[in-house]
């Protein structure tokens, strides 16, 4: 099964990873907002060490994310199956 | 093209079996302002774009709404993942249950399958911009209407997320209509 420090680790991936995302939205309409453009370069790279980190711990997220053998992508727990 | 993360979009946790609960829930799941519309209607409508703004934003704000579509799915899975036949139909689905079991389907909260002809895409950018901010709206009172409907404190949160979402891409949506109208008078301009 899981434990709570993936569940820890995966929340505040999903924290960085909204705010990413909710960065984007407002610069597909605003993209030349100084701004809103270094929060965005700066979090994602924040993002990419999370993910990595919690994928080297836990594996794989996405079918592009490198797995260790055997194949570890398909693994339970799915997103509907976490005690958030 | 789109790569799957498995992982949604935010924590979705229900405190309690609760099937009635669940049956509102699909009204958001292929209800006519479901999240399952949302993500049709704007990634269909956004091939007809006309400037770079709207193309990305029909597209990621669409690409939002499958992950939306994903977390009432997760809802609605732990509301009734332990729910006996008799129970089921006390709450109301029993009719589910009988063509589909405690699988996921899209239809409405009264049983109602999705169905196509809840979107549009008329290739007037500045009419499907329209539709989409009032579908924003139309999807914010039913989380307002769900919200009220349980004391949940885990589906209350979840529910309350996806209604600011709402806000934010009617907000997103008006900006690209303004872009949108901005880019058709310049172009009278220059004939």
């Amino acid at each position: 099964m899981y434990d709570r420090t993936m569940v820890e680790m995966l929340k505040e991936l999903q924290a960085v990873e909204f705010a990413v995302y909710e960065l984007a939205l407002f610069l597909d309409t605003h993209p030349a907002d100084r701004r809103a453009w270094e929060d965005h370069t700066r979090l994602v790279n924040k993002l990419k060490q999370l993910r990595r980190a919690f994928e080297d711990r836990f594996g794989p997220l996405s079918l592009d994310s490198e797995s260790p053998f055997p194949y570890r992508y398909i693994n339970d727990p799915w997103p509907w199956e976490i005690q958030y | 093209m789109w790569f799957y993360e498995k992982k949604l979009q935010y924590p979705a946790n229900v405190r309690r079996c609760d099937l009635g609960m669940a049956k509102f829930l699909f009204a958001q799941y292929g209800g006519p302002d479901s999240e399952l519309s949302a993500a049709v209607r704007y990634l269909t409508q956004r091939y007809t774009m006309p400037i770079p703004q709207a193309k990305a934003l029909l597209t990621d704000i669409g690409t939002e709404e499958m992950a939306h579509w994903e977390i009432i799915g997760t809802l609605i899975y732990k509301l009734t993942e332990d729910a006996t036949p008799e129970q089921l139909r006390a709450a109301g689905l029993g009719d589910h249950f009988a063509q589909h079991d405690r699988a996921l389907y899209p239809h409405d909260a009264a049983g109602v399958p999705w169905t196509a002809a809840y979107i549009q895409a008329t290739g007037d950018p500045i009419t499907d911009l329209h539709e989409n901010m009032a579908a924003e709206q139309k999807a914010r009172t039913t989380y307002e209407h769900l919200i009220s409907l349980t004391d949940d404190d885990g589906v209350i949160a979840t529910l309350s997320f996806l209604r600011e979402r709402e806000v934010v891409h009617f907000q997103r949506f008006g900006e690209a209509l303004m872009l949108v109208k901005e880019h058709y008078e310049h172009k009278h301009i220059f004939y």
